[in-house]
């Protein structure tokens, strides 16, 4: 390899080579990602890097002016993390020239992802580029790659179907209720019980806006202790059925082994409701709806199978979209390493060893 | 410029709204959404075309053009249609484009594919009385409301079949939220009772001052049609006819309505009637 020629790399590991265990002892906390930038800083023969570094992944990107400069990084990796060097090489990833681009254009359009299509890949591979740029280890090379890579995953995201439909329970509730409600800026959530699924669901809704979370659960200091957790109120559970009507989204997650929201109490909260729907969303097992609600008008009840059944349709869904995605990723790849070769003039090279 | 009729400028314009479903249509077969901006362009663009149709209808009959089924049809559908370019901005609703689309489509299709509707033309309907050309004119603008809440009662009953069902693709992917439709429900609903409602106020004070000049069947059908409606009305903001039973009864309606149309058009008493005047562009 001669004295100005390099090469365009990506090492690392994901959730494709490494079990749950290893990726725990890959990963870089926000201190020690700090304290590794140090390290690659004191690295010989290493011209760019950016390290992207999420719960599912630990890669670097990078160009390197030979071999032994991608040794010196493994090692100093190792070293970091107290790996031995025969462990990471068992769960490393490498690609070199356009494989590195093809693999970073995967990641970030999520059809690497261990959630398919998921959408918050995307903003972790931007913050990657943003940490490179701050910390000047980002040239000419990942500048245009990076750039490159977040304009053709838009493009992939735009002209697939790589990332519709959610596929977790409680993303495919919210959605649920935006078909209904359409803005959830003024509806008011009901969460009956402390159960999980419940929570995270309560905490989907909320991160898309809702006006506002109630808990209820049998111990008014267990719903007091989430509502503080989660930034709620807690109602006592007597009233629960009173103020049913206040609600327009109920979340049922208690382990009751009884109905809790029988129909009678839909009829009553629906005479007041008048005509704003409500939207019951049963989480729990046994059931805490009555599922004789669903037949009421402007009432709609979803179960834990229901929202589960059209999680894994939209996962198909996506599923069916990775070939087309794979095919622009492969034509995007071939183009971004055209312009790299041609802006290199000839010094990108493919390494001569094989690591 | 080759020389272009009124009609030929009609079917202009229903190829533009054929257009805007057919582009739908293939949208939703391909399970994307159809952009907003090109069907609202689309059907602008039809709009326009159409405008200029019946404008030029409109100069060789000397009065706003609706002097037999033909016309009525036509100014119908331009009436569905200017609500829509105007709704479908404030609420973002592409597949509201699609349906007008489809009903304009529709209606101006019908129009133009049967002959005997446009063969002849009562002239003089109006006495040339320009009071009574603005009560017509805005009694059928009010169907051309009722046209739009119809596709909407469709839209929300075809959402509310979709969350019940748990039949969430296709078609039903593009559907607008239930709470949005019943709330464009209710202002379409108002808004055509207080258009058919001025319409009425306006024609009697015509019919007071010649109470035989009105035949008793357009006058009981007519007032029949907005009672209905000032009746469905009343009882959505009494809360008392709401969801799936007003998006049935707003089609209903409609459906009547648009039956009325007959018997009201035939009642009239007898005029001179001529042959539209084809009004060429040069």
């Amino acid at each position: 390899m001669s004295a100005s020629s390099a090469t365009l790399f990506l090492i690392g590991a994901s959730h494709h080579t490494a079990p749950l265990e290893l990726r725990e002892r890959l990963a870089l906390t926000p201190d020690k990602l700090d304290a590794f930038h140090t390290t690659l800083g004191t690295l010989n023969g290493l011209r760019e890097v950016a390290v992207l570094n999420t719960c599912n992944r630990v890669e670097f990107y990078g160009v390197a002016e030979s071999p032994d400069a991608l040794a010196r990084l493994q090692d100093a990796f190792c070293t970091f993390q107290g790996l031995s060097p025969d462990a990471f090489a068992a769960i490393c990833r490498q690609s070199h020239g356009r494989a590195a681009i093809e693999h970073l254009l995967a990641v970030a359009c999520g059809i690497d992802s261990q959630m398919l299509g998921e959408t918050e890949i995307l903003g972790q591979v931007k913050d990657a580029y943003a940490e490179a740029q701050t910390r000047r280890t980002a040239g000419p090379v990942l500048n245009r790659v990076f750039q490159k890579t977040f304009q053709y995953a838009k493009h992939v995201r735009t002209h697939t179907a790589i990332n519709e439909g959610q596929i977790s329970v409680a993303n495919v509730a919210v959605d649920l209720a935006l078909k209904i409600f359409g803005d959830l800026s003024t509806t008011r959530i009901l969460l009956l019980g402390a159960g999980d699924i419940g929570e995270k669901t309560a905490k989907a809704f909320q991160s898309r806006g809702a006006a506002s979370l109630t808990v209820a659960s049998r111990t008014l200091g267990r719903a007091m202790e989430l509502a503080t957790t989660l930034g709620a109120t807690a109602l006592p559970w007597e009233h629960v059925a009173a103020q049913l009507s206040d609600y327009a989204i109920v979340v049922g997650s208690t382990s009751a082994p009884e109905t809790v929201v029988t129909a009678e109490h839909v009829v009553a909260a629906m005479k007041k409701r008048r005509a704003d729907p409500l939207f019951f969303i049963d989480l729990a097992l046994p059931r805490d709806i009555d599922a004789a609600v669903a037949k009421l008008d402007n009432v709609f009840l979803y179960n834990l199978d229901d929202l589960a059944k059209i999680a894994d349709e939209n996962r198909a869904a996506r599923a069916a979209q990775v070939g087309r995605a794979r095919a622009i990723v492969d034509a995007k790849a071939e183009t971004i390493w055209k312009q790299i070769e041609s802006q290199a003039g000839g010094t990108m090279v493919m390494p001569v060893r094989v690591f | 410029m080759p020389e272009l009729t009124d009609r030929t400028w009609l079917w202009f314009a229903t190829a533009f709204y054929l257009a805007g479903f057919v582009l739908g249509t293939i949208a939703l077969l391909r399970s994307r959404r159809q952009s907003l901006a090109l069907t609202y362009t689309i059907v602008a663009v039809g709009f326009v075309i159409q405008t200029f149709g019946l404008y030029q209808r409109g100069l060789s009959v000397k009065g706003c053009p609706l002097g037999n089924t033909f016309e009525i049809f036509q100014f119908t559908a331009w009436s569905a249609i200017a609500l829509y370019l105007v709704i479908g901005v404030t609420f973002r609703l592409s597949l509201l484009g699609y349906f007008t689309s489809l009903l304009s489509a529709v209606l101006t299709c019908v129009s133009l594919a049967i002959p005997a509707w446009d063969a002849t033309r009562r002239v003089g309907i109006f006495g040339g009385n320009p009071w009574i050309e603005f009560h017509a004119a805005l009694a059928l603008f009010s169907y051309g409301v009722f046209a739009l809440l119809a596709l909407t009662s469709i839209m929300y009953l075809l959402q509310v079949f979709s969350l019940k069902q748990h039949r969430l693709h296709g078609l039903f992917a593009f559907l607008p939220p239930i709470r949005d439709l019943d709330h464009i429900n209710l202002r379409l609903l108002a808004a055509g009772v207080v258009i058919l409602t001025a319409s009425l106020a306006v024609g009697s004070v015509y019919w007071l001052e010649d109470i035989d000049k009105v035949n008793l069947t357009k006058i009981v059908t007519t007032v029949a049609v907005w009672a209905a409606y000032a009746a469905v009305l009343t009882l959505r903001l009494k809360n008392l006819l709401l969801s799936k039973r007003l998006a049935w009864t707003c089609i209903v309606l409609f459906a009547a309505a648009l039956l009325s149309l007959k018997p009201v058009n035939s009642s009239r008493p007898p005029l001179p009637s001529a042959p539209p005047a084809a009004v060429i562009l040069k």
